[in-house]
């Protein structure tokens, strides 16, 4: 079977390829066609008047005509990108093979076998990897991704430590491997004396960018620790910034006949220049961009549009002022991604999070697609000497460089690099689609240019193919410390902030500094001005009520998700009493399926006594999220009936003292602090259930209700989610009975959980005051422990 | 800035260091900081943290305050609050942030863990009974959040006890029906927090030099 989709699908890949060079062929001869026919028609029109037509063919109506120039850009555009994705959907033909080998490899090997074909149909292969098109289609796409997506905690605690690898580890790398170079120049045997020293220094700040696409993959699938992997993320990221000052101060300075020592201080004048000015447009454009997301609520759809404009514009306004693109567009993103992802809506946040992957992706393929084949199509000229040598001293000065720069930021870090890590990191260092960019081009006055480019590429392809597979097996034999996955609950979370705290109250209390300081500040900073001013919807929340709510959506639709019996018609609450009058046991337990199907009737029923009270809610108040809002609300109630119906099996007696068990977390009362708890925690946690601990979170009621009659559940049911007053319309005020997905307040998720006081529907007799001013007001806020847990999946 | 002169220390900086781990110019800044701290009194007391102005922005700072004060995180079978500590105390609970060296076995790691868990531990059971109740957790949770404007007490409330189901769920595995969960007791507490790496997050570095004329 995987046999025969792998040989569809080099079918298919062979005839797109075919496709291409027929298509690429044909043009050329299409394009003679007009030009000769244009030649000729004027002729004749002024022989005579009337239109004489000398040939008949000519006047027919041309049925079917043509005309491929036109199109001719955009159509093999498209086909080179659908191979390359081709190629990357036909790798997964073979389950595992990405985790031996690696994509980019793959990629390079499939181009390798297109650029033969073109090369032997005599075919040029389109001009992707020149400057212009790499530097300002492709590289921007990429960069932006790296920036939106990168991890901010680790980068902003190991900030440091980065720029310090990528900086000054760059320089180290380029002026090493430059002035050995230019020592192996001197020996004559080599036969590349020609090579002068800026030469070198030019060649070797190009090597020198790493770009570890291949082994970041690897090390997060292995998990490597957190350290090693910003550390080499950063590297990767921030060196394109240093290796382009570099390498324009190598071009010009290669241009002189003579460097003087003005020249290196105005070289290191530029550098400072280059990095502070990308970092400060990346942040105007980024401040722009969040600021005017403050005002797209009305224009949803093009909120998007925003994100890739800014980006995109702050790397081109950099590109004019010749100063880092790279840190604009990344500090763009950075800086945008927190504000933006809290005034769009989160169909927008989706879109904006695909968008950049799927661009990112295709730029990325097509990269190495191109790299095999232009690998075969350019011109070579290779010189063993000097390109094993380059390798060589590559290597070499990586691996010196980050044992050095280990050494001297280690004594500096709480968390040291072992030689393990450091291993990884210089082992890590891999070459990539920069590099080669960057070689084409250099300037055609180097006349060993070609010498450059067999190098640069011979550099690329070892490590990406060598390092790059034979990375996993040695990470994972040497057994690299591995970070732990946090598995997001709450508890984690709690403690993480409890550990900044305290943290920050011993530095402050014995007087030392460290960065958490740094981040004290900027955060209060943050609250009190750019949330102001950035978003449109300022309300603080912290992100252990954040986290909160997440788990609980999770939750909510986990549990929707699970297959419900169809109930076409909806039963009356009343019946669904008796029902479960019917069906009680004098017994503790009950069956899980009985709670599963509650579970269901209710959901439905919820549904639909919401969608008709909606009709009567104030319109403007649905945001994009009320479906979320609404399954939340579901969840909750649905539970809580659940519970309430477990308990009334539970309690065939209905006796007042039992439902003493029941009472709410009440402050004041010490016995009654460790009853809830037992309600609670009864009930099987499937350790499986990820949810198992929201399953019962609602504090205990009072189930003087047990003994309401069937009207009340109804009636409550749709009480408990009213809206809750403080909210922004004062619609919702008087729709007290009602629904109303209020947009996206913090207090929903809250309040979802324990509603405020609500003043009492008919039928509904609170237990006592005190009850409700817990906030625990609802009397069906039971926690429901098994409940929800046997139904759970 | 000022440089701390390297006088070798009083005898005692030298016990000090050997108990603690500290070096002796470590002690002697910490020192400095005390005397800072107590204006040149011999004991501080809790007025003289509270007196620290950075501090009080911290939401969780009576815990900490309550910290150093605590018996039982200078004596190990301790009990008990004081009222005033010594520079020895002092030094002794700076002791437990700090950073593990590279150069340590597993089961060294493993013990400062336990000690750094140790001392949270003992930070929320207030009341010493070895199990942090509901009601202590819930303390927590609401003071953390009580920086974050419009968060009422119910969701501290609510967090607090998701927070607690999670241990339970966590430690106890399936409870019956009948069963009761008190409270998280040490032993969970570790289970709780095992991928929590504290020996990275719970570390300060001190420095050898003397900063603290930089700071109030």
């Amino acid at each position: 079977m995987c046999a025969s989709v792998l040989s569809v699908r080099l079918w298919v890949c062979a005839l797109l390829l075919l496709s291409l060079c027929c298509i690429g062929g044909k043009c050329e001869i299409q394009q003679s066609e007009p030009s000769a026919t244009t030649d000729i028609k004027p002729f004749h029109h002024d022989i005579d008047e009337p239109q004489a037509f000398p040939d008949e063919e000519r006047a027919r109506l041309p049925v079917f005509t043509m005309d491929y120039p036109r199109v001719q850009v955009p159509i093999e555009f498209t086909l080179w990108v659908l191979l390359a994705s081709f190629a990357k959907i036909g790798f997964h033909v073979y389950k595992n093979i990405t985790i031996w080998i690696p994509e980019s490899c793959l990629l390079i090997s499939i181009g390798l076998i297109v650029g033969a074909i073109m090369h032997s149909v005599k075919e040029e292969p389109p001009a992707v990897l020149t400057s212009d098109v790499f530097f300002l289609y492709m590289l921007p796409l990429i960069v932006l991704e790296n920036g939106y997506f990168m991890p901010t905690r680790p980068f902003f605690e190991n900030v440091g430590t980065v720029l310090w690898y990528a900086v000054v580890g760059t320089l180290w790398n380029s002026i090493g491997i430059g002035l050995s170079l230019y020592a192996i120049c001197q020996i004559e045997v080599f036969g590349v004396q020609d090579i002068n020293l800026q030469e070198n220094l030019l060649f070797a700040s190009i090597i020198s960018a790493v770009d570890p696409v291949a082994v970041l993959n690897v090390f997060d699938d292995v998990g490597v620790n957190e350290q090693t992997h910003i550390v080499i993320f950063g590297e990767g990221l921030f060196n394109d910034a240093v290796t382009v000052v570099l390498y324009s101060m190598f071009s010009f300075v290669a241009d002189m006949s003579a460097v003087e020592s003005t020249d290196v201080l105005l070289g290191g004048a530029r550098f400072f220049v280059v990095g502070a000015g990308g970092f400060l447009f990346g942040l105007v454009f980024g401040f722009a961009a969040a600021f005017t997301t403050r005002f797209t609520h009305n224009a949803r759809q093009i909120e998007p549009l925003f994100v890739f404009m800014f980006s995109y514009l702050a790397y081109l306004i950099a590109e004019l002022f010749a100063i880092s693109s790279v840190l604009a567009i990344i500090t763009c993103a950075i800086t945008m991604k927190y504000y933006v992802e809290e005034n769009v809506s989160q169909r927008s946040c989706t879109t904006i999070r695909h968008v950049v992957k799927m661009l990112a992706t295709i730029s990325e393929t097509l990269i190495f697609f191109f790299l095999g084949v232009v690998t075969i199509t350019t011109e070579h000229e290779w010189n063993w000497a000097y390109i094993l040598f380059t390798l060589l001293f590559a290597l070499l000065w990586r691996g010196i460089g980050i044992l050095v720069l280990s050494q001297i930021v280690n004594p500096l870090r709480t968390i040291q690099f072992t030689f393990k890590d450091q291993f990884g990191l210089a082992y890590g260092g891999v070459r990539g689609a920069i590099c080669f960019a960057l070689v084409f081009t250099m300037p055609d006055s180097i006349n060993r240019k070609n010498l450059f480019v067999t190098a640069s590429i011979a550099v690329i392809i070892f490590t990406v193919f060598i390092q790059g597979i034979s990375i996993r097996p040695i990470i994972e034999y040497m057994n690299i410390r591995r970070t732990n996955k946090d598995s997001s609950t709450i508890n984690v979370e709690i403690h993480n902030r409890v550990m900044e705290h305290i943290v920050c109250g011993i530095e402050d209390l014995c007087g030392q500094w460290s960065h958490y300081y740094w981040k004290d500040k900027f955060k209060k900073f943050n609250d009190r001005f750019l949330r102001r001013i950035l978003l449109r919807d300022n309300r603080a929340e912290s992100s252990i009520v954040s986290l909160y709510k997440k788990l609980e959506l999770q939750t909510a639709i986990d549990l929707l998700d699970t297959p419900v019996g169809d109930l076409s018609a909806a039963p009356s609450i009343v019946s669904l009493y008796d029902e479960k009058k019917g069906t009680s046991r004098p017994k503790k337990k009950f069956l899980a399926a009985d709670v599963s199907r509650m579970h269901d009737i209710l959901a439905k029923n919820m549904y639909r006594i919401r969608e008709k009270t909606m009709a009567y809610t104030n319109k403007s108040n649905l945001p994009e999220n009320s479906r979320a809002r609404e399954i939340l609300i579901r969840r909750h109630a649905s539970i809580r009936r659940s519970l309430r119906s477990e308990s009334l099996r539970e309690m065939a007696a209905q006796s007042v003292s039992k439902s003493q068990k029941y009472f709410s977390l009440q402050p004041g009362v010490d016995p009654e602090v460790a009853f809830p708890l037992r309600r609670r925690s009864h009930g099987g946690v499937s350790p499986s259930s990820s949810s198992r601990w929201l399953t019962s979170v609602r504090r205990l009621k009072t189930v003087t209700e047990a003994g309401r009659p069937a009207a009340s559940p109804e009636v409550v049911v749709v009480d408990e989610r009213r809206p809750y007053p403080e909210k922004k319309t004062p619609a919702a005020a008087p729709r007290r009975r009602t629904f109303e997905g209020t947009p996206r307040d913090p207090e929903d998720g809250e309040e979802s959980v324990a509603p405020p006081p609500l003043p009492a529907p008919p039928g509904w007799m609170p237990d006592n005051q005190n009850v409700r001013k817990n906030g625990a007001g609802d009397p069906l806020l039971g926690t429901l422990s098994h409940g929800s847990r046997g139904s759970g999946t | 800035m000022g440089v701390w002169h390297s006088v070798p220390g009083p005898p005692e900086y030298r016990q000090l260091a050997e108990k603690t781990g500290f070096s002796c110019e470590q002690i002697g800044v910490l020192h400095k900081r005390f005397k800072q701290l107590s204006h040149d009194e011999d004991t501080l007391r809790r007025e003289h943290f509270m007196a620290i102005p950075d501090l009080a922005w911290n939401p969780i700072r009576l815990e900490i305050i309550g910290a150093f004060f605590d018996r039982r995180n200078f004596v190990p079978a301790g009990d008990g609050t004081v009222d005033e500590i010594r520079l020895e105390e002092f030094v002794v609970i700076m002791s437990h942030f700090k950073p593990p060296s590279l150069s340590m076995t597993d089961e060294e790691r493993d013990s400062i863990r336990k000690e750094k868990l140790r001392f949270l531990f003992n930070m929320h059971d207030n009341d010493n009974d070895g199990i942090i109740t509901l009601e202590e957790y819930r303390h927590v949770v609401e003071e953390l959040l009580s920086r974050s404007g419009s968060i009422g007490k119910e969701t501290a409330e609510s967090i607090a006890e998701a927070a607690m189901l999670e241990v339970a769920a966590i430690s106890m595995g399936h409870m019956e029906p009948d069963e009761f969960y008190e409270g998280i007791t040490f032993e969970h507490f570790l289970k709780l927090l095992k991928d929590f790496e504290i020996e990275a997050k719970m570390n300060v570095r001190f420095l050898n030099m003397d900063t603290t004329n930089l700071c109030k």
